[in-house]
């Protein structure tokens, strides 16, 4: 049991012999931030993250139910080559109410409004967030951009895509362009206050010994997420303003018959879309790395790599957005650079997933629901990352573009990845955030059927892209059947593996075990307080005298 | 037995192979590090299971040596990605010189062509195998996107402005012509065919359609038709600039600066003149926005096209050579 090299680490080292600190259980009679207040008004009155974050987490999931039932139209439409189960018009309403729902009112505020709120303040033994009513005003902002949207949705629906390109969103589409803008444009100021809300938070407010190399990855994975919605939202704002502007106002900005250029609108458009990938998945890595550590009960391998893979990854990522116009008539050698800047941005997602592999070996690894969404996240993510590379290679994209293989490769990346890092984080610190177990079997079970029905539903469309299926077809060739059937097919079991998690969750909230504070003896001021915590989090202001992830080993090995 | 269930989609392009290659090379790379990845966690998660509750891994702490490895290598194997795919892009926007050329306007929802030697056509296009065709897109309304699946080629096709691809069939035969960029209700139905056939049969359609028209002298007719010619002459009362040896000679414009003469270019002189005036002129000619469609204005592109500059004494450039016309050819 003695370290097998002596090195300059020899304090850390004796500290990393010893045991975590594990909290006993809870006091049933002890007041938490759930049962503090019954009343409606505690809720929608509250200034408290963790309530918040259950606002955001009801308001998203009915988000998803939404965009969800879209999809299961566009599978049903797509079995059948001819567009014969809604009319074209009601289709492509369908494909960009799906785009615009999942995107801008699930998977960005997915996991920093859901688990980041929830978690930073407490990660970083803070009471709350630096501006709790401006969280509470970015939640209403949330709301009212999604009513509007909805609105839109039920008042004939938008045509466009989520993407909105012009000239057809501006002088074309006769449908409700404007009233869905409006919704995204007010949601945006909701993404853009939760990051600037986030940014001040890990600066001002960390716990007496927590220096930024001893953050959890999941808050420095935040934090590059919320650089991003800062920067990035309002360039979408904005172009959104310009869209609505021409619209009613028939400017020539995007119109080329009033000396307008359409293609800006693409420039603009992909210049904060790209980012927002990074928005959706960086949240997920950081998730990814708390749980890799926690249930292989080893200290993270590469830490700094990988928190500085993350702001890489958000800086680099502003960079690329010409990918998405290698066919659009775009200078050749613009379109190199980008090019070159894409295959760039793929090297700190490549460095996070060895260094994950790596935490892996020589751990103690038990497989709780958690850690199988993890590892299917590694999985989907691996794919989805590698075949980004095949879309960043100009000659090939020219072929791909716009086919369902990227349509493939975008959900292997923002549902196999982001949406598997949530429900992972969301199983992990489902004991923390409501104070009950859930049921280990159905979850260990829906984990694995998400990830098979994934599978299922998306590879066929890798094979469909290439063979040459346009993406937002209503109808197709006959010989692409085949492939559109099991992609049906699989989208069946994936919705099943969906809808499992919510009945046994919901189940778990009234019915569930009790949950001690600490489930998985895992490391994390998150797991020294109680569950569920009280509302101030903290009885005593902790002291953070370790690096994140700091498990108790048996020997100190310096590679 | 597979024909109605396809996996791989038909080569019948030189261009074809190409993307392919650098395709299988990225479907390897995939499967071997999907694979690596894949057999690493699932490999270790099995041989490092948790076996007694109190289990106590080392810790380990990172390497450097470790960390540079997994950043040097994949590096390279995306640096040799990155010349390999700009190379076979490259190739698709180096429009052999011996090309026939096609022009195509695109139109919710229909793909319109017309052939330089003046044959029409409406989603469908007859290309002979084995000889360059050029395409020239544009789109009358919203941004539609021209796909052949088998020749691996697409390129948008925009309002007002002109973007161009080229293929060379290498297989007769018929092969799916689609819109790949959203265009709007009927977008999928934006669909047709591409119709390769043997330099033979290609002549007897083309003579079949008729003794055509070629584009370029429709568009002599329009301008006369359109009185262009009132302002254009090649005298020197004339209102207007001579637009003889016009393309590809550098422009100089009132406003100081300059642009080079190309399809763009003459399209916009003539329905937007006003946004780029030539230097030593009037800002006088009438726009012609609406009076021309696209299709006209790709006979008139033709036309000045085909002028060739009269006396190169007059110390302007010479004019680069015009690709020839198919209908040319025995
Ligand atoms: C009323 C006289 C007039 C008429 C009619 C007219 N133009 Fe012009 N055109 C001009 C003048 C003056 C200019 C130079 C100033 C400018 O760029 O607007 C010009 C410029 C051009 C140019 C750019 C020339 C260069 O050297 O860059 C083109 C091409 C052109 N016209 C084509 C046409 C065509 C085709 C028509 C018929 C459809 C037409 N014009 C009708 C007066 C006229
Ligand atoms: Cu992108
Ligand atoms: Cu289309």
């Amino acid at each position: 049991m003695t370290p097998t090299k002596q090195t300059p680490l020899d304090t850390k080292a004796k500290r990393d012999l010893e045991a975590a600190p594990l909290v006993e259980a809870p006091d049933p009679g002890r007041l938490n931030y759930l049962n503090a207040d019954y009343g409606w008004k505690s809720w929608l009155f509250t200034t408290d993250h963790k309530r918040i974050a259950i606002l955001y987490l009801v308001s998203i999931s009915v988000m998803f139910f939404i965009g969800g039932l879209m999809a299961v139209g566009i599978r049903l439409e797509l079995i059948t080559p001819p567009g014969d189960l809604v009319q074209s018009e009601t289709y492509n309403k369908m494909f960009t109410m799906h785009g615009i729902v999942m995107v801008f009112f699930f998977l960005i505020p997915s996991i920093p409004a859901v688990l980041g709120n929830f978690l930073i303040p407490i990660m970083i033994g803070a009471k709350d967030l630096a501006f709790p009513r401006l969280n509470l005003a970015s939640w209403y902002i949330y709301m009212v951009g999604g009513a509007i949207t909805m609105g839109a949705m039920i008042h004939g629906g938008v045509d466009t895509g989520w993407t909105f390109y012009t000239p057809y969103s501006t002088a074309f589409s006769n449908s409700n362009v404007m009233l869905a803008g409006v919704g995204i444009f007010i949601a945006g100021f909701s993404s853009i206050l939760t990051g600037f809300n986030f940014i001040v938070t890990i600066h001002k407010m960390r716990a007496p010994g927590l220096t930024w190399f001893r953050m959890p990855l999941f808050v420095w994975a935040h934090y590059a997420t919320s650089i991003i919605q800062v920067l990035g939202t309002p360039v979408v704002a904005v172009t959104i303003l310009m869209v609505a502007v021409e619209r009613a106002f028939h400017l020539g900005l995007f119109d080329p018959t009033r000396g307008g250029d359409p293609v800006l609108f693409q420039h603009l458009f992909w210049f904060y879309s790209h980012p927002a990938v990074y928005i959706m998945i960086l949240p997920s890595m950081g998730v990814i790395s708390e749980l890799v550590t926690c249930f292989s009960r080893k200290r993270i391998f590469g830490y700094e790599v990988i928190a500085m893979s993350s702001m890489a990854i958000a800086v680099v990522g502003f960079l690329v957005w010409g990918h998405h116009m290698f066919v659009s008539g775009q200078s050749t050698y613009a379109g190199m650079v980008f090019s070159a800047l894409s295959f760039l941005v793929a090297i700190p997602s490549a460095i996070k997933v060895f260094n994950w592999t790596a935490t892996l070996f020589r751990g103690s690894i038990s497989y709780d629901a958690p850690m199988i969404y993890a590892g299917g996240f590694i999985g989907l993510f691996t794919i989805g990352g590698l075949t980004g590379l095949f879309l960043a290679a100009m000659g090939l994209d020219v072929h791909v573009h716009d086919t369902y293989f990227v349509v493939a490769h975008f959900h292997y990346i923002m549902v196999g990845g982001a949406i598997m890092g949530y429900l992972g984080g969301l199983h992990f610190w489902w004991p923390k955030i409501t104070g009950r177990m859930y049921n280990e079997t159905w979850a260990r079970a829906a984990a694995v059927i998400v990830f098979t029905g994934f599978h299922l539903t998306f590879f066929p469309q890798f094979i469909l892209g290439y063979l040459g299926m346009p993406r937002r077809y209503h109808g197709y060739p006959e010989e692409f059947q085949v492939l559109n059937v099991m992609s049906s097919a699989g989208a069946s079991i994936l919705g099943l593996g969906y809808l499992i998690p919510a009945v046994y969750l919901a189940w778990s909230m009234r019915y569930g075990k009790k949950a001690p504070n600490n489930p998985w003896a895992a490391q994390g001021l998150e797991w020294q307080t109680a569950s569920p915590p009280s509302t101030a989090n903290f009885d005593t202001p902790p002291v953070v005298p370790d690096e994140a992830y700091h498990y108790a080993a048996s020997e100190v090995i310096v590679v | 037995m597979w024909s109605g269930f396809p996996l791989f989609p038909e080569q019948a392009s030189t261009h074809a192979g190409r993307v392919d290659a650098l395709y299988f090379f990225l479907i390897a790379l995939t499967a071997f590090f999907s694979l690596l990845i894949g057999f690493m966690v699932i490999g270790f998660a099995i041989r490092y299971r948790r076996r007694s509750p109190d289990d106590r891994p080392p810790a380990i702490y990172g390497s450097l040596a470790l960390e540079l490895t997994w950043t040097i290598i994949p590096l390279g194997i995306v640096a040799v990605i990155f010349f390999w795919s700009a190379d076979v892009y490259l190739s698709l926007n180096r429009v052999p010189k011996d090309a026939i050329e096609v022009h195509v306007v695109g139109k919710r929802w229909m793909w319109k062509v017309q052939h330089i030697t003046g044959q029409r056509e409406i989603n469908e296009l007859h290309v002979p195998v084995g000889v360059p065709v050029k395409l020239t897109l544009t789109s009358e309304d919203v941004i539609h996107s021209f796909f052949i699946p088998a020749f691996r080629v697409k390129k948008d096709a925009l309002p007002a402005r002109y973007t161009t691809a080229w293929f060379q069939a290498t297989k007769p035969g018929r092969y799916h012509l689609f819109c790949a960029e959203y265009c709007g209700t009927r977008h999928s139905n934006m669909i047709g065919s591409i119709v390769v056939m043997e330099p033979a049969a290609f002549q007897a359609w083309l003579a079949g359609g008729g003794p055509g028209v070629s584009l370029a002298s429709a568009g002599e007719k329009l301008f006369q038709d359109l009185a262009c010619v009132t302002c254009h002459k090649a005298d020197s009362g004339a209102r207007g600039p001579a637009l003889d040896g016009l393309f590809g000679r550098p422009v100089a414009l009132a406003d100081g600066g300059t642009v080079t003469a190309d399809e763009t270019y003459i399209r916009e002189s003539i329905v937007a003149p006003s946004a780029k005036v030539v230097a030593g002129y009037q800002p006088i000619m009438p726009t012609f926005q609406g009076l021309v469609s696209e299709e006209q204005l790709l006979q008139l592109v033709a036309y000045v096209r085909s002028l060739k500059a009269k006396a190169p004494a007059a110390g302007a450039p010479p004019a680069p050579p015009v690709a020839a016309a198919p209908g040319a050819r025995p």
